[in-house]
């Protein structure tokens, strides 16, 4: 036992902080931004495909998304960082193309689900007015089904968000990674691991409570 | 009075009294001063347009809801609240739960167990809160399976079973619990019409041979009728008319009674 | 995409070489078998008591639930390990103990996927209908006779699918407990690459990883036909053996009309979708 050791010294905490919130912070935010777009995208694009692609193409894309959803993105980003790197030299940008692509599968589903929440008949009066398929998609289907979905968007968007310490196996300074260098640096990391902690507490608990009000607005 | 057993009423004290009671949902008032009392083995009928606050009544003697303000006894035992030296005071929840036991309840959604099959909804309440052995009770529970019609389902499960069959099963399990007291909420308003007869017949059945003391609400007026004694007509939360059920449905001498009964007759 | 054509060309040898290594791997599939088992355990338990906490009366009690289970999930799974596995040590008397690697992961993943969990029983005890607890009032039962023998039992059946789900999460979250020393599958399986190559290497700790999902899934499923058959919706185990291969979050029975009233109830079991992270 380190007889050194107090519970708490503020000239760590205050020496880790700016480089917690400016550097850490930062790319945390950043990844989970970009990457919570890309899986806003594709995961609509994945949806839509299942929805009406045959199904010699259905099963193969259904299995693909099966796979990645029940896989460890740990592994994933590992993988993918190893593969990749000798094609793009930003390990940041592959994290954050993983995260995406990881959570399009969780984002498709949910899609999906607002999808086939639209009513039959919404289809069919559309079909009624002869309105083409894409304009159905666009015009009928989606604006719909992306009402219902939004609150569940929104939760997998935190969740990415809480998701990105994942990024330390591939030594991308996000906030934990940046806590954890402090920590090994100075033998010391009660402080820098407690503030990473907090800081995303402070950041997602608001944003949770908001969305969970979005939920009741919707309701 | 023993400690166990349920308030009963006799000649000079009422089965059920409301004394001003006042209930409250938010700033709306849903009954306001209401007085009345049911004598024991008594069958009042409460009949009105939905919203005057019949189902509250029931829903406030079977302390689903929470009294706003005054007091209600079974028995002359108080019920939700009692007056203490000028002050209304809560009664603890294990007691109303002890004056409750002789109160039995038949819901409109019938309200069975799904994770139990018949025999084990009817057996629950009397094995665990009358203390009944598992024998005794379900040497009952058959006995008044017959009697409903449904002994021949007794190893089923609700969700397999019709909406008449179920609440059959539902008048069964309140009756196991040997009430003094049973309060029919619109039990056949969630039925099927073709549904309707055969839990009315059973009720009539009962209603026969038993004095047990009952509430109820229903829009079946031919029911109401034939099993009543007593008719009360609400609107806005009060008592509006009230008689014999001869009475009340051949001559009504309220206006808005007239004009109910029209519209639902 | 050399990668690819060596991972054709060396797939003989390498398999060869897993089957060598294959005490070692095994060790690392039974290390990730039981922390993903404990861990569960643990989050159940959380679940239960933290999930019931969330619904009690007394608003200290609610309160003090209510500050744990956002706790745990707002400071993040990796956070939390690394908190159990680098700060604690550092604490003074009476903390400041070193945690064995195996009780840090089991912690973490316990504490964190168990404040989810929480959430989703407190919502499924909530969802189940208003009428079984007058009826429970109505036949006189005590609160928690009617709680266990009545209300858990159907909001069981509603709380498996995202249960299951995040059985499955609580899996792929603990491929991180390399980082405090605990060996792994994906640990162990990281040790073949330097002699098979990155495709094979990978390609494998992510197949063994999705049969261990699978495994989950299935005995979830299992679960979760049993449980709605016990409250009579849907057939028994023995008629319907085939939907335990079904995916998690997938349509059961295939219609649009079923999958509105799974939505409608996973919904209301209070998590995103189908019982993600959020």
């Amino acid at each position: 036992m380190n007889p050194n050791s107090s519970w708490w010294d503020w000239d760590h905490a205050a020496a880790v902080l700016p480089s917690l919130l400016l550097d850490g912070f930062k790319i945390t935010v950043l990844a989970t931004v970009l990457g919570t777009l890309i899986a806003l995208v594709l995961g609509l694009i994945v949806a839509i495909i299942r929805r009406s692609s045959p199904p010699l193409i259905n099963a193969p894309v259904t299995w693909v998304v099966e796979f990645i959803r029940m896989t460890p993105l740990v592994v994933q980003l590992v993988f993918a960082n190893l593969v990749l790197s000798q094609y793009i030299n930003s390990t940041l940008a592959i994290g954050i193309c993983v995260l995406g692509v990881h959570y399009t599968t969780y984002m498709a589903e949910v899609y999906r689900a607002g999808i086939d929440s639209v009513p039959t008949g919404q289809w069919e009066a559309a079909t009624a007015l002869s309105l083409p398929r894409v304009r159905t998609w666009r015009a009928v289907v989606i604006p719909q089904a992306i009402r219902n979905t939004l609150p569940a968007l929104g939760n997998y968007a935190i969740s990415m968000f809480k998701e990105t310490p994942f990024f330390v196996v591939i030594y991308i300074p996000e906030l934990v990674r940046v806590a954890q260098n402090y920590g090994s640096h100075n033998f010391r990391y009660t402080e820098a691991i407690t503030l990473a902690g907090l800081i995303f507490l402070a950041a997602s608990y608001p944003t949770s409570l908001l969305i969970r009000r979005l939920e009741k607005k919707l309701a | 009075m023993p400690e166990n057993t349920a308030p009963t009423g006799t000649a000079d004290v009422p089965h059920i009294e409301f004394r001003d009671v006042v209930k409250k949902f938010g700033d709306n008032t849903v009954l306001d001063n209401l007085n009345f009392t049911v004598s024991k083995g008594e069958r009042v009928t409460l009949i009105g347009p939905s919203g005057s606050g019949k189902t509250t009544i029931l829903r406030l003697v079977m302390t689903l809801e929470e009294l706003s303000g005054g007091y209600i006894h079974i028995g002359g035992t108080p019920l939700q609240y009692q007056e203490q030296g000028g002050k209304r005071v809560r009664i603890s929840d294990k007691r109303r739960r002890r004056t409750t036991t002789g109160i039995g309840m038949v819901f409109q959604h019938f309200n069975l167990f799904p994770n139990m099959t018949v025999m084990e909804n009817i057996v629950e309440a009397p094995i665990n809160v009358m203390g009944l052995k598992k024998a005794e009770a379900e040497a009952k529970a058959e006995a008044l399976l017959d009697k409903v019609g449904m002994g021949w389902k007794k190893d089923a499960r609700p969700n397999e079973l019709s909406g008449g069959q179920q609440q059959r099963i539902a008048i069964a399990r309140a009756l196991a619990m040997d009430p003094e007291i049973l309060l029919l909420d619109e039990v056949t308003s969630a039925l099927d019409p073709e549904l309707v007869g055969e839990v009315l017949a059973v009720l009539k059945d009962i209603a026969a041979e038993t004095d047990i003391s009952m509430l109820i609400v229903t829009h079946e007026m031919q029911f109401a009728r034939d099993v009543s004694d007593r008719v009360m007509m609400f609107d806005q939360g009060s008592v509006i008319e009230e008689g014999l059920p001869d009475k009340i449905f051949s001559e009504p001498e309220n206006q808005r009674t007239q004009d109910f009964l029209r519209a639902v007759l | 995409m050399d990668g690819v054509i060596g991972f054709i060309q060396d797939l003989g040898p390498n398999l060869q070489l897993v089957l060598e290594r294959m005490p070692m791997i095994l060790d690392g599939v039974f290390i990730t078998l039981l922390a993903s088992v404990l861990g569960a355990a643990l989050a159940l338990f959380i679940a239960f008591a933290f999930g019931l906490a969330l619904l009690a009366k007394n608003v200290l009690v609610r309160g003090v639930a209510r500050v744990f289970v956002e706790f745990f999930r707002g400071t993040s799974l990796v956070v939390q390990l690394f908190w159990l596995a680098f700060v604690l040590p550092q604490l003074p008397y009476p903390l400041g103990f070193q945690l064995d690697p195996l009780l840090v992961g089991v912690l973490a993943l316990g504490l964190n996927y168990g404040a989810y969990a929480a959430e989703v029983v407190r919502g499924s005890i909530g969802s189940v209908p208003t009428g079984q607890y007058e009826a429970i009032s109505a036949l006189s039962l005590s609160p928690a006779r009617g709680m266990f023998r009545i209300v858990i039992p159907q909001a069981w059946a509603l709380m498996l699918p995202s249960l299951s789900n995040l059985w499955i999460q609580l899996l792929k979250g603990s491929a991180i407990v390399g980082t405090v020393t605990l060996y792994d599958l994906f640990f162990q399986v990281e040790q073949l690459r330097d002699r098979t190559g990155t495709w094979f290497a990978y390609s494998f700790a992510l197949l063994a990883y999705y049969l261990i999902a699978w495994l989950i899934v299935i005995l979830m499923n299992g679960l979760e036909i049993r449980a709605k058959h016990q409250i009579g919706r849907g057939p028994a185990l023995k008629d319907s053996w085939r939907s335990l291969f079904r995916a998690p979050g997938s349509t059961p029975g295939g219609g649009r009309s079923a999958r509105v009233v799974r939505d409608r109830s996973v919904a209301k079991a209070g998590t995103a979708g189908e019982g993600g992270l959020a």
